[in-house]
């Protein structure tokens, strides 16, 4: 836990205050990682969020057809969405597969004597491993929410359209209204939130590992599971806030 | 050796414990600028401990750590910073980061500290591996090379900056005994031509007595034996006699068959010998 604080300030110091003493973090590192964390997440996110889209859709069928109020299966596919799967499904592919990743490769680089080198050639190994991960995540993973949202809305689009009477426009009508910019935007706080949480528990699991190859293996699971807990935790923190406490 | 000589290193009774194991105790030395100071010793006998203490790696449980006339042991992470940028280490394994190819890994010190062009780094980077002969070779990943390659590539990286000071790991170790003696003589025309220091933790006899002007010996956490090569090679200590002969039997204990030395007290019964003594029993 130490650790863990002493990490988030030290990121801190090395984005807010670092850039004022001539310190700037450099652009290319971090294109790099938006590409790894972010780009190549792509395709499982789109099938992830569309069979997301879809189940909702056929759901909310199931139960809205006994009340003889099919017309809303838009509205409900594009709330849920939009407040609470968009950004915790997709929280939990990028946990799964960035942030195990993150976690392993900085443990690898800590057993195999990276990080000393770095720290011994006067590099920081915050400012030069943790920052560029740390601002690729924040970005891409509001950005990867917003794609979740728009494949699982085109699932639900998909149900209503070839297996129930609505036609598209009357599904982009009725997901349109529904909706407000609320909606959005409470989840894109979600979003950064948990881009927050899920990459700096990941490069603390991996810069604090010891022991060789199994403590790279543990420290990557223990990466998922802390971020995984941290993240459905903050979920209903932030659910609790923004719906219920308003 | 002029006893006015700059110290560019003075270790002043560093003591570092584990837990209840001291691995060293009491050590004092001082590194002159210009020499070649090798550091030798059983594996586990702490070299590896005292080099992390002069590079700043690890906080000593008490003493003193100075480095060009700077304490280091109470030094922020910043303040480390200023004075790393004056040396160069190579780890034994080479520590290269595998994510980067040869030469963006020599080119890496060049790139965070100096505002050089990439033109003149990538000259500097050609003429660094050069040096250790691994011309033609800046393209490779890490993983495409072999370990005495690695270590080599992380010669050129700590010698990017051209240090005042270098401290080596076991820098010759996997090395054929060619590339060990251009290894040797680089280090020795670096340290005769530009009067760089040098502070290299070895096993390697030959090499250590090749490059040496001064050799400590470690051994049960303190100093065993210290001087030139020719007082070492001399030395009437049964301890460094054994150890830079290479015997097997001799004063220093190997704790290989501790049981025996106990007196034959207590053998412990090891279950799966009993096994299978037991197997045989009833096969026979």
């Amino acid at each position: 836990m130490k650790n863990y604080l002493q990490l988030n300030l030290s990121l801190l110091y090395w984005i807010l205050i670092a850039p004022f003493t001539g310190q700037f973090f450099k652009i290319g590192p971090i294109f790099r990682q938006m590409v790894a964390i972010g780009v190549r997440a792509t395709p499982m996110v789109a099938l992830t969020a569309f069979s997301v889209g879809v189940t909702l859709a056929m759901q909310a069928a199931h139960s809205l057809e006994s009340l003889g109020a099919e017309m809303y299966i838009p509205d409900l596919v594009m709330l849920t969405l939009l407040r609470e799967m968009g950004p915790v499904l997709i929280a939990v592919i990028v946990i799964g597969r960035s942030g195990s990743a993150v976690a392993a490769e900085l443990g690898t680089m800590k057993v195999s004597e990276e990080i000393e080198a770095l720290e011994v050639m006067a590099i920081n190994p915050v400012q030069y491993l943790v920052v560029p991960r740390f601002l690729a995540m924040m970005v891409m993973l509001p950005a990867l929410t917003i794609f979740g949202n728009y494949i699982g809305i085109l699932g639900g689009w998909a149900v209503c359209r070839f297996a129930l009477d609505f036609n598209t426009a009357g599904y982009v009508l009725r997901a349109l209204e529904s909706a407000d910019t609320w909606d959005l935007y409470s989840g894109m706080i979600k979003s950064v939130v948990f881009a927050w949480l899920i990459i700096t528990i990941s490069c603390n699991a991996g810069l604090t590992v010891e022991g060789g190859a199994e403590g790279v293996g543990q420290a990557t699971t223990t990466s998922v599971v802390q971020a995984l807990l941290a993240m459905l935790v903050m979920n209903a923190v932030l659910t609790g806030i923004f719906f219920f406490a308003a | 050796m002029n006893a006015n000589a700059e110290n560019v290193i003075e270790v002043t009774n560093l003591v570092r414990k584990f837990g209840d194991r001291t691995v060293l105790d009491e050590i004092s030395f001082n590194v002159h600028r210009g020499e070649t100071v090798v550091i030798m010793g059983g594996s586990g006998c702490g070299k590896s401990t005292l080099l992390r203490h002069m590079i700043g790696a690890m906080k000593p449980t008490s003493g003193i750590v100075k480095l060009f006339g700077e304490e280091i042991t109470m030094m922020k992470e910043r303040e480390l910073e200023r004075v790393r940028l004056r040396f160069g280490m190579l780890f034994q394994s080479g520590a290269l980061l595998a994510s980067q190819t040869v030469g963006e890994n020599v080119a890496l010190p060049l790139l965070q500290h100096t505002d050089k062009s990439v033109d003149e780094i990538e000259e500097i980077v050609k003429q660094k591996l050069q040096m250790v002969g691994l011309t033609g070779f800046e393209d490779l990943k890490p993983d495409e090379i072999s370990g005495g390659m690695k270590k080599r590539v992380g010669l050129a990286r700590a010698l990017a900056l051209d240090p005042e000071l270098l401290f080596s790991d076991e820098p010759t170790s996997g090395l054929d005994p060619i590339m060990t003696a251009v290894v040797d003589e680089l280090t020795l025309k670096l340290t005769h031509g530009t009067h760089m220091t040098a502070v290299v933790v070895s096993h390697d006899m030959t090499s250590a007595f090749r490059i040496a002007t001064r050799m400590i010996m470690l051994g049960h956490g303190g100093i065993v034996a210290q001087g030139t090569p020719d007082e070492i090679r001399n030395s009437p200590n049964p301890e460094v006699q054994q150890f830079i002969h290479g015997e097997a039997d001799g004063p220093v204990p190997l704790n290989l068959s501790q049981e025996e030395h106990e007196g034959h007290q207590q053998v412990k019964p090891r279950p799966f010998i009993a096994a299978r003594d037991r197997f045989h029993r009833k096969t026979a």
